[in-house]
């Protein structure tokens, strides 16, 4: 087998509630390589959420099939940092491994080595009511981190924050990505944040979704996503995949 | 505190005063109803057999402290009231979690809660009297009509209206149910049970001073209703003032907890 971890072979999800059935996801496939940082860009409503919880486990599929290679450990993050108020930032960090029972004394430690390693040891008993939202939505990055999966499910992270805000962010979980070296599945609305952070777009057609279009992003300098932002050849597959969506208002 | 600006200090000291104020105000208020009180039944102008007046009040409280037996009668009305409470928060939170728990007898029993929450329960009183027997039981029972259905719809309504990302949140680490109450739904609603917890005693305040009234032989409610049939106004108002005086405790003392668990 090739270095593909995850396997998504014709799957199918209808929701159905009293007004009827809605067919979110249409016979979509997609292979996800590891270590690749993957951005799925789509009308919105197309199901990209949709997906993203079917993998997470959240929902049912209909039909198709999804494939893990061996025994994969799947991170969840959603567009709002949910952090407890009533938790310190560390337990906040803790509350996956609190939930696997795996709260030892160890994971602790590599959790504060994370906080350590990304600016925020010093607000580790402070409450989430005393951070901005960009640090809210880091920490929240880092409860994810602190169960060690090997797949982040990131559900339009940053769209709640300021333009300002995501592009720093970007560049931090770039950095964090690559530094701990995870695969990601990112859904995003934002095509400059989609082709200056992944190596890979997929776009997806309006609902019922399936996979319309794949880029392989090859830029001159792969850099961190701020300076990709500047590359020549952005604005050329800013072009492309801004013509793919085929926005219609 | 020293860091502060002299501007900040006024302003502090400003709020300080305002507080100070409206305390001293309401202090006022109570004292002046009192010396009216007091001046309309010595001048004569309303009648002390009908109305009481302060001084006779005070005069039946330090008659009634030097008799054992009004202890009783408050002591009782006390127990009545902290075991009503008791159960029926326990009751409340079993019944609550339940429906939580389980969609289907929720809504299975909605309808039947919210007929039973707005059925005016003093008709109930002569059934339970008939049922349970003139004594202590029916008044927990009366009680624990007046509180428990109110507790039980309020707690589930937070329960159900909990935060839905933290749920998700959780679900996406592979919580169990179990999990998901301990660690958010309860957590998240330790305001919302604690203000619970007061509509629920003063309910069960309620609840048993009822009760008192229609069966007992002993607590405030019994001396209330005692004094009105022997036409003692005195007793009748020097009653109500102890309940007054124990239903505030009892609103600070649960006051208090609350600010210190936040
Ligand atoms: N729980 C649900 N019940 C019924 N329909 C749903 C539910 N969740 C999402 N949908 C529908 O499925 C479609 C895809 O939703 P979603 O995956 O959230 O889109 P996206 O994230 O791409 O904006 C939408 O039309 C939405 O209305
Ligand atoms: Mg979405």
């Amino acid at each position: 087998m090739d270095n593909t971890i995850l396997k998504i072979k014709n799957l199918s999800k209808i929701y159905h509630d009293i007004k009827g059935e809605t067919l979110a996801i249409d016979n979509l496939n997609l292979d996800i390589k590891d270590k690749e940082i993957i951005a799925i860009v789509g009308p919105s409503g197309c199901g990209k959420s949709t997906l993203l919880s079917i993998l997470a486990g959240l929902e049912d599929k209909s039909s198709g099939e999804i494939l893990f290679n061996g025994k994969q450990k799947l991170g969840y993050m959603l567009q709002t940092d949910s952090l407890f108020p009533w938790r310190t930032i560390l337990d906040n960090c803790c509350l996956g491994l609190e939930i696997n029972h795996i709260n030892t004394k160890e994971n602790r430690n590599k959790v504060l080595n994370l906080l350590k390693k990304y600016g925020l040891f010093e607000f580790k008993d402070k409450y989430p009511n005393n951070l901005s939202g960009g640090m809210k939505q880091r920490v929240a990055l880092i409860r994810t981190l602190a169960t060690n999966p090997d797949i982040l499910l990131l559900d339009e992270p940053y769209s709640a924050l300021d333009y300002q805000t995501r592009l720093a962010l970007s560049d931090d979980l770039y950095k964090i990505i690559k530094q701990e070296g995870k695969t990601v599945i990112l859904i995003t609305h934002d095509l400059a944040e989609a082709i200056s952070l992944a190596s890979r777009i997929i776009v997806l057609t309006k609902r019922p979704c399936q996979v319309k279009k794949i880029y392989n992003v090859k830029l001159d300098k792969q850099s961190c996503p701020t300076e990709n932002r500047k590359d020549s050849k952005f604005n050329e597959y800013y072009d492309k995949i801004w013509r793919d969506l085929d926005v219609n208002l | 505190m020293s860091t502060y600006s002299l501007e900040h200090v006024k302003y502090l000291k400003e709020l300080k005063r305002k507080k100070c104020q409206i305390y001293v105000t309401q202090i006022l208020i109570i004292i002046i109803i009192f010396l009216i009180w007091e001046l309309l039944s010595r001048l004569n102008i309303i009648n002390t057999f009908l109305f009481s007046s302060p001084s006779n009040i005070l005069k039946t409280i330090s008659s009634l402290l030097n008799q054992n037996h009004f202890f009783n009668h408050v002591w009782i009305t006390l127990y009545e009231i902290i075991l009503s409470s008791l159960i029926s928060l326990l009751l409340g939170f079993l019944i609550a979690t339940f429906l939580w728990w389980n969609s289907f007898w929720r809504k299975v029993f909605e309808p039947f809660l919210t007929i039973l929450n707005s059925l005016p329960k003093v008709a109930l009183g002569p059934l339970i009297i008939i049922w349970v027997g003139a004594s202590i039981n029916s008044i927990i029972v009366m009680s624990l009509m007046i509180s428990l259905f109110i507790t039980i719809i309020n707690l589930y309504n937070y329960f159900i209206n909990t935060n839905q990302n933290y749920i998700i949140l959780l679900k996406s680490m592979k919580a169990t149910k179990y999990q998901i109450y301990k660690k958010v739904i309860l957590k998240a609603n330790l305001k919302n049970i604690m203000s619970t917890i007061k509509i629920n005693v003063s309910m069960s305040f309620i609840g048993v001073i009822m009760g008192e009234l229609l069966v007992s032989k002993q607590g405030l409610g019994y001396l209330i209703m005692y004094g009105s049939n022997v036409f003692n106004i005195n007793l009748v108002i020097t009653s109500v003032f102890v309940l007054g005086l124990i239903s505030s405790i009892l609103y600070y003392l649960i006051e208090f907890i609350e600010k210190r668990i936040n």
